[in-house]
């Protein structure tokens, strides 16, 4: 029996490491300056990614922007005042239905809703919107789970010397919860990074570096769905793809290593 | 002599349960007051209506009066934000919040409306004194206090309850998760504290209650079955109950 746990385990080690590699063998030699800081030449042919990485996080600040406050408030709501009511199974239900979306869905109502209803156009704000949507209910519930988990005897002992529950929310309670906090947020900033679908309908094609927020974008992964699916450069969209894995890996790896030190720091280890 | 705190027949329930029954009591100023019995009688609960922290639990039910100078702290009027200031709690296990030992006991200050910087620190470090505790973290008042030890931390929750200036303390069994060492510093503090603050201390064990409080009242099943000196309470018992519970032969 052990034999089998241990296999599988071992087989998800390889299936990721066999992924990964088969990218970054294809796409590192693609990688060097000039493609990481010039524009793309002949739809991406040639030349370089700078635009999409831009777009990337752009569109991604915008998501979190949106969708940290959101998520974080809902989760301050539901763990420290809702309590266990008919109106917190629903708003945990529709979190939890929101998050289990069909990505491709999301695009269509954004499409509907930001870019045509609200007019915001193909843009960075509508593709941003839509993939807060998307991120929301994983810093939701992740969150949640964070402020749920701070020891209920640091809100007592807030509470006892005459601390309101405001006060000890915003002093006691979130402090304690800030890593897991932002694990959520990196997590939902990840799945906004890596989201083609979402932004497929929403933020337009474009091969210039986005300024305002209503300029039309061209994240990473729809850079790489587009040179893979029309034949535009199979290289470059391994270019592309190994950029992206790299990006999200020292993203997950830099921040675990800030979320240790700030947890080291306030448990005094 | 007026007395910090009045309980009348006070009762309280959690929903259907009746956990403390007819409870009156006195307690006097600037004294140190013993809570005993076994667990389960409701001592916790009772310092837990003092300072109205059983407000949190939505079954929490009460009749009857408690009198903090002779006012009735049940009164819609009250601030219960400002009742916790002026009666403070120190706890079972030592809860220290994971910030710094300067910030655990800057807090209260600042919740409190302080913002000097230099009155805050002075403030800090006073209450670092009287808790006993400033020779050994005078030089790491940045350091987080969860690197301290059990002992030091239970030290640093009565720095900070102090700091906020409360006239009465509540201690829940505050050395029951301390090794003895650390309990004798709490002791000898609790002799210290008893000229500034009125103190109740809910402890299991009696030999504490003996050395540090000159009030005793023994609590069984939601009732107090016997108050009054320490000394009297035990060495001359007036109930069987007492005489039995002090004696060791239940409990």
């Amino acid at each position: 029996m052990k034999t089998i746990f241990w296999g599988s385990g071992i087989l998800t080690m390889c299936f990721l490491i066999l992924i990964i590699g088969y990218i970054l063998i294809n796409g590192l030699p693609v990688i060097n300056l000039t493609f990481l800081f010039t524009d793309p030449i002949d739809s991406g042919r040639s030349g370089g990614i700078f635009p999409m990485i831009v777009s990337t996080f752009y569109v991604s600040f915008v998501a979190l922007v949106v969708a940290t406050p959101l998520g974080v408030g809902g989760a301050i709501y539901l763990a420290e005042y809702a309590g266990e009511g008919k109106l917190v199974k629903s708003i945990r239900f529709g979190s939890e239905t929101l998050a289990s979306i069909p990505s491709i869905v999301f695009g269509l109502f954004g499409y509907a809703f930001f870019v045509i209803y609200l007019g915001f156009g193909f843009s960075v704000l509508s593709g941003g919107l839509t993939l807060a949507l998307m991120a929301m209910p994983t810093i939701l519930r992740t969150a949640e789970v964070a402020i749920e988990a701070v020891p209920k005897s640091y809100s007592e002992g807030s509470m006892a010397i005459g601390a309101t529950k405001w006060q000890t929310i915003y002093e006691v309670i979130l402090p304690a919860a800030i890593p897991g906090i932002i694990t959520g947020v990196i997590l939902g900033m990840a799945r906004a990074i890596e989201e083609t679908a979402a932004i497929l309908y929403t933020v337009g094609a474009a091969l210039q570096v986005p300024v305002s927020i209503f300029d039309p974008a061209r994240p990473l992964p729809l850079h790489l769905y587009t040179l893979a699916t029309e034949g535009i450069s199979l290289p470059n969209a391994y270019g592309t793809a190994a950029v992206l894995v790299i990006l999200i890996l020292i993203i997950t790896i830099v921040t675990n290593i800030l979320i240790d030190r700030y947890t080291k720091k306030m448990m005094g280890r | 002599m007026p007395y910090r705190i009045e309980v009348e027949d006070l009762n309280v329930y959690f929903g259907e349960s009746h956990i403390l029954k007819d409870i009156n009591i006195n307690i006097e100023k600037n004294m140190v007051t013993s809570l005993i019995g076994p667990s389960g009688c409701g001592k916790s609960t009772f310092i837990r209506t003092l300072n109205r922290m059983n407000d949190t639990i939505p079954t929490f039910r009460k009749d009857g009066s408690v009198l903090l100078d002779g006012n009735e702290i049940y009164e819609p009027k009250i601030d219960v934000v400002d009742l916790r200031k002026r009666i403070g709690m120190v706890f079972q296990k030592p809860n220290p919040f994971p910030k710094s030992i300067f910030d655990n006991v800057a807090y209260g200050l600042r919740i409190h409306g302080m913002s000097d910087k230099d009155v805050i620190a002075n403030k800090v470090e006073e209450s670092l004194k009287a808790a006993a505790l400033w020779d050994e973290v005078k030089d790491k008042l940045e350091m987080s206090a969860m690197g301290l030890s059990g002992g030091q931390q239970q030290r640093l929750c009565i720095a900070r309850t102090i700091a906020v200036e409360p006239e009465v303390i509540l201690m829940d069994e505050p050395c029951s998760a301390l090794d003895p060492i650390s309990t004798t510093k709490i002791e000898d503090l609790i002799h210290k504290l008893k000229r500034d603050y009125t103190i109740i201390i809910v402890t299991h064990n009696m030999q504490q209650a003996t050395r540090v409080s000159k009030h005793t009242a023994f609590f069984l099943h939601g009732e107090i079955v016997e108050s009054g000196l320490t000394d009297k309470l035990f060495m001359e018992p007036e109930d069987k109950r007492t005489e039995d519970y002090i004696t060791g032969r239940f409990g």
